[in-house]
């Protein structure tokens, strides 16, 4: 036991210095920009004086690195900085923006962060069973012509663009016959079936993207089992097939399943940005893309660690929990 | 709530009919004895499934013939005519060509053979997109949102086939060009990727040591982005630096998605040359006193070339994706360049016309499936490509 407690945490650590360096990638990266954040926020026709104010307004005359432990350090807090776009509204409205008003990014992101989160876990509570058992029927019933079709159509529905699969959804079950609502305007007063049914066309998009590459994963996983020794072992005592495969085979398939089904929750974190763009869903991913569009540096900042903190926890769940599924990782030599 | 209970009848329904075809099946006496054994041996579930496809089979010749599913009529015909026409690719390339050749297409299945049609149609299409476009991309006409179809009295042209934008551009012209540009500016992403991914990963697998060590480091730091929300970060700056001149935007784009997709070849490279490099001949060639590049060049890549180059069908399909979505997105390959990722998010409102105009709601599915087929074709190829290499036969 204590074996794997120290494992766990070794991972942990691993994970805490990835999204570190991660962090400093991001920043390093947004400090390429040209000029500074002053002159992005006044345009090129700003004064000497007014540039110099809001330099030392935002800190812009620390060194980098002072900068990047106040900014590490805010965000530690809660604080992601203050929206440029937002801020220059809320001057307007005469609200100090920096005190987490309407102006702070974090304000801007917390509700858009939760649906993002709600249509994510939509789509995985659709998609993961779905092709748990598409995957175990296709590795039970190879090369038949059942095995055959779901491998062409998986494949066509991994290479096909989100907003393909999307418009092709909206065209069939929006617009020829009207069943679900094309525009995903969700509201933070909506009662929860109605907020789902405005959830669902979009995240079936995103199930069916997803569905197909766990799938496959999850045949290749208990496929390469097959031939191992003790799976003919039972085959030879007479087992019926699918006994064998999810008594014998599924267990020891189940580290690479739960990768797979990790790094596509991964995947579904970051798949969102277009299909919420396609649905207009008021997500994180259409907030990233707006702030990219209008240069909105502080908002880009924030969801850029976002999702990538929610990658790494992800990728850092699957790695432990194929630790814990596996005894041989369990007592490494 | 209804549609659950009508999924789960019907699920019932099929199994309750499946099981009973199993069981009937059984108990006839069939002339023949193989029949017999057949049914006697057969799974619950190929009952089922045997019931499950009559149904599914209905469902398409009913919808087919419904009066107003035009795009169901559309999609069951493009699929029969797209897999008539590799058929008749696969039996010409069965029996016509070079020895080699046609042993090639005996033993590729019928979805390799599809793929391979549709790549070299495109590849024709993107090339000489310049003969065929009967217009320019940036050429403007004077009638602006003419409906595709040709049909003067509804409103199209017979000069514009798919009509033509808001700003009177000929939408059959931009879609060829599209294909050009697309294509073409995805290649070079892949091509660059692999020139920087393949070149480092060799280095680190020959030199070792610490080179191996930062570089592989910066490049797992690098991954622990997802990558298309990296690009979003970089290309934000690029713009930045850019400024209001689009074709350097296009440009930066490129470098960037081939610098974070090297990524991933990096990784393939290095531990395909790690395996390559512990062998006798690269130990006798290094006692030759040869120099880097010749071990890179004459002894590493060409030991190198098979899962490259499957590689570099998967890293294509992902460059073309990405460079899709972030056109789709706006910030992708600028205008006045015609790309299809481009054109779906324009041309997305359509589709709300599916009922009176089906072919002007088709014209966003054209694009989107522009992008789709390569992909799906590229895929097959490298399905096929990798199942042969790996010699899977369960």
């Amino acid at each position: 036991m204590k074996a794997v407690a120290l494992i766990i945490l070794n991972r942990l650590g691993l994970g805490l210095v990835t999204l570190f360096v991660v962090s400093v990638l991001i920043f390093a990266a947004v400090n390429m920009l040209p000029g500074d954040f002053a002159q992005a926020i006044l345009g090129q026709g700003a004064t000497e004086e007014a540039v110099a104010a809001i330099r030392e307004d935002l800190g812009l005359n620390k060194n980098p690195v002072a900068r990047y432990t106040d900014w590490l350090g805010g965000i530690l807090k809660g604080d992601f900085g203050v929206s440029f776009a937002q801020a220059n509204f809320s001057s307007f409205a005469g609200e100090d923006a920096s005190k987490g008003g309407i102006g702070s990014v974090a304000a801007q992101l917390e509700p858009r962060f939760k649906n993002t989160l709600f249509l994510a876990a939509v789509a995985a509570i659709i998609s993961v069973p779905i092709s748990l058992i598409l995957g175990i029927m296709a590795a039970l019933y190879r090369n038949s012509i059942f095995d055959r079709f779901v491998n062409v159509s998986t494949l066509t529905s991994i290479s096909s663009p989100e907003f393909f699969v999307a418009y092709v959804l909206i065209l069939f079950l929006a617009v020829l016959n009207p069943v679900l609502p094309s525009l995903s305007n969700i509201f933070a007063e909506m009662s929860f079936t109605e907020r789902l049914i405005k959830t669902l066309l979009p995240a079936l998009t995103l199930t069916l993207v997803v569905t197909a590459h766990m799938m496959r994963m999850t045949r290749a996983a208990i496929i390469n089992l097959l031939a191992s020794p003790y799976i003919e072992m039972a085959r030879l005592k007479g087992i019926k097939p699918a006994r064998v495969i999810v008594f014998h085979a599924l267990p020891n398939a189940l580290a690479p399943i739960i990768n797979v089904i990790a790094l596509n929750l991964a995947y579904l974190v970051t798949g969102v940005v277009v299909v919420e763009v396609v649905f207009v869903y008021p997500g994180i991913g259409q907030l990233f893309v707006d702030s990219v569009k209008i240069r909105d540096i502080p908002v880009v900042q924030a969801c850029c660690l976002i999702f990538a903190a929610a990658y790494i926890l992800l990728n850092l769940t699957a790695d432990i929990f194929s630790i814990l599924s596996n005894p041989r990782l369990r007592h490494p030599k | 709530m209804d549609t659950v209970v009508w999924l789960i009848s019907w699920a019932l329904a099929i199994g309750i009919v499946g099981g009973v075809f199993r069981f009937a099946g059984q108990k006839i006496r069939w002339p023949s004895e193989q029949l017999n054994i057949y049914f006697r041996d057969m799974p619950l579930m190929v009952g089922i499934g045997f019931v499950f496809g009559v149904v599914l089979l209905y469902v398409v010749f009913h919808y087919y013939f419904i009066e107003k599913s035009t795009f169901f009529r559309w999609a069951v015909q493009g699929f029969v005519i797209f897999s008539a026409a590799s058929w008749l690719f696969w039996t010409f390339g069965k029996h016509v060509g070079t020895r080699g050749s046609r042993k090639l297409f005996r033993k590729m299945p019928l979805t390799a053979a599809f793929g391979i049609m549709t790549i070299i149609v495109y590849a024709v299409l993107s090339i000489f997109a310049g003969v065929l476009a009967p217009y320019g991309q940036e050429e403007i006409f004077d009638k602006i949102n003419v409906l595709p179809g040709g049909d003067l009295a509804a409103g199209g042209d017979p000069r514009f086939l798919l009509g033509t934008d808001q700003l009177g551009r000929d939408l059959l012209s931009r879609l060829i060009y599209g294909g050009q540009n697309t294509v073409g500016i995805a290649f070079m992403t892949t091509i660059l990727a692999f020139l920087i991914g393949a070149t480092f990963g060799f280095l680190a697998a020959t030199l070792g040591g610490w080179f191996d060590q930062v570089v592989s480091r910066g490049v797992d730091a690098m991954m622990a982005i997802p990558q298309l929300i990296f690009a979003l970060l970089l290309l934000t700056i690029a713009t930045a630096w850019a400024g209001s001149n689009k074709g350097l935007i296009t440009l930066y784009m490129i470098v960037i998605i081939a610098v974070l997709d090297s990524t991933r070849v990096f990784r393939l490279a290095r531990a395909v040359g790690f395996n390559i490099v512990v062998m006798d001949y690269i130990e006798a060639a290094k006692l030759r006193g040869e120099k880097l590049s010749y071990l890179i060049f004459r002894e590493i890549l060409p030991n190198a070339y098979a899962p490259l180059l499957a590689e570099f069908g998967l890293r294509f399909c992902f460059v073309f994706l990405t460079i899709a979505a972030l056109s789709f997105l706006g910030i992708g390959i600028q205008p006045p360049l015609a790309d299809w990722g481009t054109m779906v998010r324009d041309l997305s409102q359509f589709i709300n016309f599916a009922q009176f105009s089906p072919l002007t709601a088709a014209l966003p599915l054209m694009a989107a499936g522009a992008i789709a087929l390569l992909t799906v074709a590229v895929n097959f190829v490298v399905d096929w490509m990798l199942h042969q290499s790996s010699g899977l036969k369960d």
